[in-house]
């Protein structure tokens, strides 16, 4: 199924009433909506996470990633460049690199060894010009026009983006000035990589963007954030939105709290809980910066999310692995220059997110809860009004849905849903 | 000494499978160590797990938090465990490698592979009445897969 525009859909869609701060629950569950998305966003105007550069450090490095359901290698040349293509055989179709990374001079197809050089150029084919006399290609078969379909590529703070269209600016102009600054904050300098997993969430990959955009739950759902006072909604703090809206920067300062009346009075599940540390030793942060932010998520459309809460600093990629199905990927750093002591303490806070983590494990199934609490309710639709109907920066509040009301209208955008 | 901890081993993954789990740092000497990592960042080099405890502190605050902190969805394990190759160290303490293969079970009844690997033990002989009691001093769970079904949130 490929569709180009919402004027191929059998059923007809359009926004409903109220704009951004309505979510047609829709999105979240029709297969033809998400094979529209795979054209119209993924391989759209936007910059795909492929990987970081720490992932290819190396002439010959390569690594498989997925762009929407578009399998794509991500390599370095022998001098350093960058490149990314489409992981299928000009040929057949099969896939070129089997292995998730590996180093290797040429990419070689095993189905019929085909060889790509690490841009993507044909380079070789085996019995081209048959056996003994007979068989092979015709002679006027250019390689030239048969290589690996490629991206565009940039990096940008050790990270690697693709994309398959030629209206996406520079990655740059793309994030805007507040998030490529914020970027630089916290990815600026030389990354070491400390582990990854991934974490299969059964719902659309939307419902984590979403997650990663709500400030408003955070402190509610995930007690532990409120308890131990990571990050509360009493805290100052603020939602910064890209001139886009689809991109945000969602922080708080922990030395500023100041406990409120409301997280006491209202039935609030994550104010019950009351509890000392016996380890107290997984808090025992430094302070990175002296700008008094202790606790930061930032997410880049359309499925890409850097995370530094404390010292945790991990980029979260998501990838669709089907409609109601979506792979979470935590990608843990730490800087090249960080003593033992610095590591050990990212690895000890490494307990807070994650699969497992100790203040975000819940979204693990929360968004799974509103996908299947949406069954049957197709026509129906979400609400986000906190904070207003406007889709503006806060930076009075995060008790605001302002970033979620930005991914949508950046989505309806580029989706092109009147 | 190898029956005693096997049986040891074997108590360990019933206490879990039975949520059983307030006693579960005692299954640790006090400063003993517990992470749960992917086979392939343990190869790697990479120091990075999903889940990490150093001492029993912060092993019962990951129990506490359990019961009253994190939210999730019912479900229980069960182990079922191969049989441990042990050796004992030159210091006197044990070092043992066992499979396991469990099965999470959620609340609509569906009864699936949730995790699979092995625990890489290094385990200690206290002085006990009749017989000398094991305890952890590591336990790393080394996971076959990188990936994690749902959330994790019960110690494996």
């Amino acid at each position: 199924m490929s569709l180009s525009s919402v004027d191929d859909l059998k059923q007809p869609m359009t926004w409903p009433t109220g704009g951004a701060t309505r979510i047609p629950y829709r999105l979240y569950s029709d297969p033809e909506i998400y094979a529209l998305e795979q054209e119209r966003i993924f391989k759209g105007p936007v910059w795909n996470f492929l990987c970081l550069e720490i992932d290819i450090p190396n002439a010959g490095d390569y690594k498989t990633s997925t762009v929407g359901e578009t399998p794509i290698i991500a390599t370095r040349d022998e001098n350093g460049g960058v490149h990314a293509m489409v992981n299928r055989c000009s040929h057949k179709g099969a896939l070129v690199c089997l292995k998730e990374k590996g180093n290797a001079k040429m990419l070689t197809c095993i189905y019929h060894s085909w060889s790509f050089d690490l841009a993507g150029n044909l380079k070789g084919v085996a019995f081209r010009n048959g056996l003994q006399g007979k068989g092979g290609l015709p002679d006027d078969f250019d390689t030239s026009k048969h290589g690996l379909e490629t991206l565009r590529v940039e990096t940008f703070c050790g990270l690697v983006f693709g994309t398959f269209s030629d209206e996406t600016p520079s990655v740059e102009s793309y994030l805007g000035q507040p998030m490529s600054k914020f970027l630089r904050r916290n990815l600026g300098k030389p990354l070491k990589p400390l582990g990854m997993h991934s974490q299969i969430i059964h719902n659309n990959w939307k419902l984590y963007a979403e997650n990663v955009r709500d400030s408003y739950h955070a402190t509610l759902l995930h007690t532990f954030y409120t308890t131990f006072k990571i990050n509360r909604l009493d805290m100052d703090g603020g939602i910064v939105l890209a001139e886009d809206k689809w991109h945000h920067i969602s922080y708080a300062k922990r030395e500023t709290f100041d406990e409120a009346e409301e997280y006491k009075r209202s039935n609030i599940h994550a104010a019950q809980y009351d509890s000392q540390l016996d380890g107290p030793q997984l808090l025992n942060a430094w302070n990175e910066f002296d700008d008094g932010i202790t606790h930061s998520i930032q997410a880049i459309f359309p499925n890409l999310a850097i995370q530094f809460t404390l010292n945790s600093l991990c980029v979260r990629f998501f990838v669709p692995r089907g409609i109601d199905k979506t792979e979470l990927f935590w990608f843990y750093v730490g800087y090249e220059d960080d003593t033992e002591e610095q590591t050990a303490m990212r690895v000890m806070q490494g307990n807070l997110t994650g699969a497992a983590g100790l203040v975000s494990l819940e979204d693990g199934c929360i968004n799974e809860f509103v996908q299947r609490g949406t069954h049957g309710s197709e026509g129906k639709a979400g609400l986000a009004e906190m904070g207003g109907r406007d889709v503006e920066s806060s930076d009075a509040s995060r008790a605001t849905e302002t970033a979620i009301r930005g991914f949508w209208t950046g989505y309806r955008k580029i989706m092109g849903i009147a | 000494m190898n029956t005693a901890i096997e049986d040891f081993i074997i108590a360990y993954a019933h206490d879990i499978d039975d949520v059983r789990l307030d006693g579960w740092p005692d299954y640790f000497t006090e400063d003993g160590t517990y992470t749960i990592l992917t086979r392939e960042n343990l190869a790697a080099g990479l120091p990075m797990g999903i889940m990490y405890c150093q001492g029993r502190g912060m092993m019962s605050d990951r129990i506490k938090a359990m019961k009253e902190a994190n939210i999730y969805e019912a479900h229980t394990y069960c182990h079922l465990l191969g049989r441990s190759q042990i050796e004992e160290n030159s210091d006197g303490s044990y070092q043992a490698r066992t499979n396991f293969n469990i099965i999470r079970t959620m609340q609509d009844g569906a009864s699936e592979m949730f995790a699979v690997g092995k625990y890489l033990d290094v385990i200690e002989m206290r002085d006990g009445q009749p017989q000398p009691q094991p305890l952890f001093k590591e336990r790393k769970v080394v996971l076959e897969s990188r990936r994690v079904d749902i959330l994790l949130v019960y110690p494996l």
